[in-house]
């Protein structure tokens, strides 16, 4: 396997993480809350599109469909009707509601799904690959997936910087208080933005369950990849979370290749706490200090 | 029917009471000063009309109706606007983007980005630069254009001289000798006696959360608001 090879593969995972991390980033940027039940969420909406295949028969990309509009709604009443009560002066109370949904999260889809791994299953598309020359292949499913990762985050830049919603979103972030007075209420703002956030993330959540297994467990591991990701790209930074995830998918899969494939995610965390050293504020800090 | 009315409004922050009983009425197209010391409850006037703070007791009504139970953005939609101390631009907006909060609501009117560049034409040249980079004045002017994107027909003004220079204060109570003319009824708190003066047709003095003293600029002798200012 060539070096070129590995970094592709890498970058290509990248794209999943981000697709993990940029809900993670768009949340804290909007609110400056930590969600802790982020990456369940993610395997929820995996559940919740596997039950939709195997119980009411959909194909594969209307049940994702559905899933992810659900996951919207899902979001919108989540915030709307728990997490919003959970903000204000004390930070670590929507870290511990979170981390309790977390938990209820988990042990719901145990309940209802057992501990088993499943995967999900996308047909032909996921053995099928570019050839490019004797050393170099792409799957053509992880860069299906980079492509979404990118269309994902180009789209929600897009809609930050040029509608009035996304102004909202960003003026709310600012100065909460100040968009109150403008008329802007931050309790529809937020669901929105947690809506958005599980939209995403229900995309990322899908994506792994064709890419591989998973399991009601499974989603504490994307959470913390996510984390890497949003603080290496810079907190608040949508595309930073794109970049994030690169260096992550990158740092795995080399460190698999040169000390063998348990070491893949120890590389990952390690390149993390280096560029935590070095550049604690990420490749592209977004925030504004007045 | 007058725009705004305070009827025996009671606010405290915790157990500590701002303002006491307190009653007074505005009229459509007046500009009202509200002038006082520091703590003497001006600013926390303004955040109830506003909606940020509820009174404990007593009614805010606005046009004749009561508006003890509409949210601080919802009453940005029936005519209400604040432009809140330290001026409070949304720093990682641009100038325009953040004119264009301010018609978040939609309300019908005069105002949109013309005739606020108008208003202030030095925030035309400004309107892509980011308004964390802006100077204090230029702020000020803003977040005055901001609050009149909203269309309000009563804007409510909190220190808006505060920290700034003499040649900027002038022109800012220049634009807000032009809102009347607009149908826009300005209720003005300040610690800055002179400047406020200029531009009130009517004013009241503020001294620990009760009105010590009111009536017409003209009625006013300067050792009287002395008094009514100082509490001698």
């Amino acid at each position: 396997m060539n070096w070129v090879n590995i970094v592709l593969q890498g970058i290509l995972l990248g794209g999943l993480y981000a697709l993990f991390a940029v809900g993670l980033a768009l949340v804290f940027g909007v609110m400056r809350m930590v969600n802790l039940a982020h990456g369940d969420l993610g395997i929820l909406a995996a559940f919740i599109a596997l039950a939709l295949v195997q119980s009411a028969h959909l194909p594969l990309l209307w049940a994702s469909l559905l899933t992810i509009a659900l996951m919207f709604g899902i979001g919108y009443v989540l915030q709307r009707g728990l997490l919003n009560f959970t903000l204000g002066s004390d930070d670590t109370r929507p870290i511990v509601v979170t981390f309790g949904l977390s938990i209820i999260i988990q042990n719901g889809l145990l309940l209802g799904f057992s501990a088993d791994s499943r995967g999900l299953d996308a047909g032909a598309i996921e053995n099928a690959s570019i050839h490019i020359s004797n050393q170099l292949a792409i799957g053509w499913y992880p860069l299906l997936v980079f492509i979404a990762a990118v269309a994902v985050i180009a789209a929600l830049q897009l809609f930050l910087n040029r509608t009035k919603l996304g102004r909202a979103f960003r003026a709310t972030s600012d100065d909460r208080e100040a968009a109150e007075l403008m008329g802007i209420d931050n309790r529809h703002i937020y669901a929105l933005a947690m809506a958005v956030a599980l939209v995403t993330v229900s995309i990322g959540g899908i994506a792994l369950a064709i890419r591989t297994t998973f399991d009601p467990s499974t989603g504490p591991f994307n959470l913390i990849f996510a984390f890497e990701a949003v603080i290496m790209g810079g907190m608040g930074s949508v595309w930073g979370t794109l970049l994030g995830g690169i260096v992550l998918g990158v740092a795995q899969v080399l460190g698999a290749q040169v000390f063998g494939a348990g070491w893949g995610i120890l590389c990952g965390h390690a390149v993390f706490l280096l560029v935590l050293a070095l550049r604690p504020s990420g490749f592209f800090a977004r925030t504004v200090t007045t | 029917m007058s725009v705004l009315e305070l009827r025996d409004v009671n606010v405290f922050y915790g157990d500590f009471q701002a303002l006491f009983s307190l009653s007074l009425t505005i009229e459509e197209g007046q500009t009202f000063a509200v002038i006082g010391a520091n703590g003497a409850g001006k600013s926390t006037m303004l955040k109830t009309v506003a909606g940020v703070l509820r009174p404990r007791s007593g009614h805010v009504l606005f046009e004749g109706e009561t508006v003890d139970h509409v949210s601080a953005h919802d009453r940005v939609s029936m005519g209400i606007s604040l432009v809140p101390e330290g001026r409070r631009v949304f720093p990682s907006l641009t100038v325009e983007e953040n004119l264009l909060i301010g018609a978040y609501r939609g309300r019908e009117g005069d105002w949109d980005l013309e005739s606020v560049y108008e208003l202030f034409p030095l925030l035309k040249p400004l309107s892509k630069r980011q308004s964390a980079s802006l100077s204090g004045g230029e702020q000020q002017a803003l977040a005055i254009g901001r609050a009149l994107m909203s269309n309000p027909r009563l804007v409510l003004l909190d220190e808006v001289s505060l920290g700034l220079a003499p040649v900027v204060i002038k022109r800012i109570y220049e634009a807000m000798e032009e809102l009347p003319g607009r149908g826009t009824t300005i209720l003005v708190v300040e610690q800055d006696v002179q400047h406020v003066l200029t531009v009130a047709d009517h004013v009241a003095c503020f001294l620990e959360g009760r009105i010590s003293l009111q009536g017409t600029p003209g009625e006013l002798s300067p050792d009287d608001i002395t008094a009514a200012y100082f509490g001698i």
